[in-house]
């Protein structure tokens, strides 16, 4: 497998080789799939949709409605406005969303279309919405134009209505899967506090079989919730990347007070979850999630000779990957490598003091890289364990090194985006998923005389 | 289970005037009265619909150029086209005596990744210090680069990019401009993607042909699943020399030579008939529409290669390997087959493979009732004879057409690259099509429909009156019919099983279908508290 790959260190300055990151757009479209109601519409070559519903559809394996523009060469040439009215015009008749949310591509953006302009003059029915966001393509990674979208959301739609602000929190996920955003309304449920989670990708993504088919599924945050989110008294924004902006843009629009968080992957990011919402909303955190976290101490301690001082290579969405950095420090194992495809230099400044705190020497943080120079990284010096997505499987099976399957997207293996790797329930999958791993390696490379019974 | 006009046209009565319009041209009801209906293809998307559509970068490095083993492709644009084209279309390679394992790059991704200041002040600098750094790591025989939407706008001129690098690296380095909004779907891109491998690199080689060898190329087989290796292994134990497949685990190597061919076979007409055209307008190669999908298209197939040859131990070994075959498949198949016959399918594939599975379906007994293409042409539905009366528009204008002369030292008449007399070619071609495809409507029962474009609207519609047994379609459209009670199998990537060409491909096919629709999952949808309460009562029984 990748004999292709030279053996000796290359360094490589332009472009991408096996990038870490994707394109703004299927960003945005994911994001706009957390509202309710919503048909999310990519002004652009058709291929741009085509392709971001793919992706989506081989993760999540479920339904990902989108619409497109579908440019020609003579709407590349005169401009999308035309292509972009008559889309509205045809979406609203024939599928009736709540809501159209749109993003745009790099071919739009080179055009330089004037979205608010076009929607402006176009035919909207009576109580219906068009929100829009721009993604180019040529800057940041899909988690840019998640967080683009979510603060479009804000930025259209949610209004300070009330005198007096509501007893209610609102929670920015950020771009992780509908079983993370279960885990973590869970938590606040369990805590008794009222929330609103922009977006929610529940109910959406991860949708029941029902046999009865609906093309906007029950789940979603609802465009009252969107707006209502104005009225809230805090809000927390879990992952800087994708879920500060909309964090400030509530704090300028709306005059609601926002906490940036760390997404709550770890024992120690959930706590500070957990902290926050009890200091804040000043409520005692419940006997259940103590006992949970207590399961989480307790597994650490009985399986840690399973994975301390195994090294680990990381790579993926920075909000993902800076907790998952810190939880496997927790876990006493080395964190070698760290990489993420999104640009932003506080990537590494963040990771790089996890480093410092943990005496971790040796090790290499990175923003903007790609998988090609984390191969090369690994033939030099090898890991024992690869975390991040399935695009890291020709890596694991080029170096013999065992991969456990986190983030987005996972294309080859199923469930993943059901299940939490957030909160203490995350923490015990992911110390399973980890031990697991390294335990079948383990019974794999054993001769007969050392394959044991018990380990 | 036929539809009637009636409720076709209520079908279509929710969309706006203008849509409506657009739309019933491209939806044929077959009447078998009226000899071929005029069906409408190969015109834009409506904007705003939910298509199945890509774009003309997809085509062409999606699905062209991509499988090339032992060629780099650089997509010249921002990361996005790249990473999804990366791996996700099934399209395996292997090493072999002609290409080492070090020389194939089919498990990478390489992409200029521009930046703003890079739509600002244009990419060809880095594109070329890009094709430079790459060519010095791996060494590629050839390299391609491909365009994104943004190129065409900013007007980085990729030919005189590659021109430098051809030059200065002494490799061939192939510029496709295939941005994304060019034509009104894939299509364009495979057209541009032949003309580029036409001008480039078939014929480019300088392999003598043994003429004790009856040599044929594959084309339009991408080998999915590993189908062009079960059609290959078919061929070789006929006795065939397959020279080259485009593209499926082929490499630029092979690819060069393949104008020694004596006989062309096309597998997907969509998106390869302008090579097989061309190669027999420059070399005269004659081509042969093949199908490889389902027991009796194979058998056909191969019967209609055999008599093209016109040579009795092809004809013979043809029957011997058919019937050692049958003797192997059918029982398999046949045990498969009773759990399918009577149903119905819906299939919308991209081009040529909703017509082939259809003969893979009767082989089940079963029917489609609604089939269509996303992106084919109107010769692919109503044959190639009505190539001549087709309007250009200006959508497909902007694609080149090469203006391809016979070569001066290589053109031969068709019988002699057959080794036949011109009696007996002229003879052979009054039982075989070959240079010929019906298109699809001949094999359509009458009443069943056939729909240009489909998108998510019809299907839904359609779904729910004639509520067919399987579904047949992309990723995009598995889950919505699976949400409406449907099993659905992919047809472009196989639900990652394979291959489905061939005799064990038909095997497979049969038990991947069968089991779609008996998994016991399906009789749990209904919680149990929700059913009737008909066994109340039998609490303690």
């Amino acid at each position: 497998m990748l004999e292709c790959v030279p053996e000796g260190p290359v360094e490589h300055t332009i472009g991408k080789i096996n990038p870490a990151k994707t394109c703004q757009p299927i960003g945005a479209m994911y994001a706009a799939l957390g509202i309710h109601g919503c048909l999310p519409h990519s002004h652009g070559s058709q291929g741009c949709c085509a392709y971001h519903r793919m992706h989506l559809t081989r993760h999540f394996r479920d339904q990902v409605l989108a619409s497109s523009s579908s440019f020609t060469e003579g709407a590349s040439v005169f401009g999308g406005a035309v292509n972009l009215k008559t889309s509205i015009k045809n979406i609203f008749a024939i599928y009736n969303p709540e809501i159209i949310a749109v993003h745009t591509t790099c071919l739009s953006e080179t055009i330089g279309d004037d979205l608010p302009t076009i929607i402006k003059q176009s035919e909207i029915p009576e109580g219906k919405r068009v929100i829009h966001t721009n993604t180019p393509s040529y800057s940041g990674s899909h988690i840019t134009g998640f967080s683009n979208m979510v603060k479009s959301m804000v930025s259209y739609l949610a209004q300070a209505t009330e005198p007096v602000k509501k007893d209610q929190v609102n929670i920015l996920p950020g771009f992780v899967n509908p079983g993370d955003m279960r885990e973590i309304r869970r938590i606040v449920d369990e805590m008794g506090i009222q929330m609103i989670m922009l977006p929610d990708t529940t109910g959406v993504l991860d949708a029941p079989q029902t046999n009865k088919y609906a093309l906007f599924p029950e789940g979603g945050t609802t465009v009252d919730e969107i707006v209502d989110t104005g009225n809230s008294r805090l809000t927390l924004a879990l992952g800087s990347w994708a879920s500060d902006a909309a964090g400030a843009m509530l704090v300028e629009k709306c005059n609601v007070p926002c906490i940036p968080l760390r997404t709550p992957i770890g024992l120690k990011a959930t706590d500070d979850f957990i902290m926050t919402l009890k200091e804040k909303c000043e409520v005692d955190v419940p006997k259940s999630l103590t006992v949970e976290r207590g399961q989480v101490v307790d597994t650490l301690i009985d399986t840690h000779f399973h994975y301390q001082g195994k090294k680990v290579a990381i790579f993926g969405d920075p909000d993902i990957v800076i907790p998952l950095t810190e939880f496997v420090l927790t876990m006493g194992m080395i964190p070698k490598y760290v990489l993420t495809g999104t640009p932003g230099s506080r990537f590494e400044t963040e990771v790089g003091k996890m480093f410092e705190e943990y005496q971790v020497e040796g090790s290499i943080a990175k923003a903007d890289g790609d998988l090609f120079e984390l191969h090369q990284w690994i033939k030099e010096e090898p890991v024992d364990l690869l975390m991040g997505t399935t695009y890291g499987k020709y890596i694991a099976r080029a170096e013999d090194t065992p991969l456990v399957r986190v983030g987005f997207p996972i294309l080859d293996r199923a469930v993943h985006p059901l299940m939490p790797i957030t909160g203490y329930r995350g923490c015990l999958r992911l110390i399973e998923m980890v031990s697991n791993t390294l335990l079948d390696r383990r019974d794999r490379d054993a001769g007969d005389e050392d394959y044991e019974m018990v380990l | 289970m036929a539809i009637n006009q009636e409720v076709l046209d209520e079908m279509l009565l929710p969309y706006p005037d203008k849509v409506q319009k657009n739309r019933t041209k491209h939806i044929v009801r077959k009447n078998p009265e009226e000899g071929c209906q005029q069906i409408e293809a190969n015109t834009r998307t409506v904007p705003g619909i939910i298509s199945q559509r890509g774009c003309c970068y997809a085509g062409c490095k999606g699905v062209v150029v991509g499988p090339i083993k032992d060629m780099i492709t650089i997509t010249h644009g921002p990361v996005g086209c790249a990473y999804y084209s990366w791996g996700t279309r099934r399209n395996k390679a292997r090493a072999d005596d002609i290409t080492p394992p070090e020389q194939i790059y089919g498990a990478m991704c390489f992409v200029t990744d521009m930046q703003e200041p890079d739509i600002v002040f244009g990419g060809e600098k880095k594109l070329a210090k890009m094709i430079d750094e790459v060519v010095e790591m791996f060494h590629p025989r050839a390299v391609n680069v491909c365009a994104t939407c943004p190129i065409g706008l900013i007007g980085d001129d990729l030919g005189a990019v590659t021109k430098k690098a051809t030059e200065k690296h002494g490799i061939p380095v192939l510029a496709y401009n295939c941005e994304g909004y060019k034509g009104v779907s894939q299509s364009a891109g495979h057209h541009i993607a032949n003309n580029i491998l036409m001008e480039n690199v078939i014929g480019s080689g300088d392999a003598e042909k043994n003429p004790s060898e009856f040599v044929v190329n594959l084309l339009g087989e991408y080998n999915i699943g590993g189908d062009s290796w079960e059609i290959e292994r078919i061929l070789h134990d006929i006795g065939y020399r397959v020279q080259g497949v485009i593209t499926g685990d082929s490499s630029v190597e092979e690819m060069k030579n393949m104008h020694i061919a004596n006989l062309n076979l096309v597998m997907c007409h969509r998106s390869i008939n302008y090579i097989a055209e061309m190669m027999e307008e420059k070399y005269g190669i004659p081509w042969l529409k093949i199908n490889f999908i389902g027991v009796e298209a194979i058998k056909k197939s191969l019967r209609d290669i055999a008599q093209v040859t016109g040579d009795e131990t092809f004809i013979r070994k043809t029957e011997e390997v058919i019937a050692r075959e049958e003797a192997r498949v059918l029982p398999v198949i046949e045990h498969y087959r009773k759990i399918c016959t009577g149903k119905t399918a819906f299939a919308f594939v991209g081009g040529s493979r909703s017509h082939h599975y259809q003969y893979l379906l009767k082989d089940l007994g079963m029917e489609v009732v609604v089939a269509g293409y996303e992106f084919a042409h109107r010769d692919d539905y109503e044959g190639r004879s009505v190539i001549p009366t087709i309007k250009t528009d200006a959508d497909s204008k902007n694609i080149p057409e090469l203006d391809i002369k016979p070569d001066p030292e290589l053109y031969k008449e068709a019988h002699e690259h057959l080794n036949l007399t011109k009696e007996k070619f002229d003879e052979i071609c009054s039982r075989v099509p070959l240079g010929n495809y019906e298109g699809m409507y001949p094999d359509m029962n009458g009443g069943t429909l056939m729909i240009d474009d489909c998108n998510h609207y019809e299907a839904e519609q359609l779904v729910k009156e004639l509520k067919p047994d399987l579904f047949f379609a992309g990723v995009r459209d598995k889950y919505i019919a699976q949400k409406m009670g449907v099993p659905a199998k992919q047809l472009h990537s196989y639900d990652y099983s394979g291959p489905y060409a061939g005799f064990n491909g038909a095997m497979n096919f049969a038990r991947d279908v069968a089991n779609a629709m008996t998994t016991p999952a399906w009789k749990f949808i209904i919680p149990p508290w929700e059913k009737e309460s008909e066994n109340k009562g039998d609490i303690n029984a």
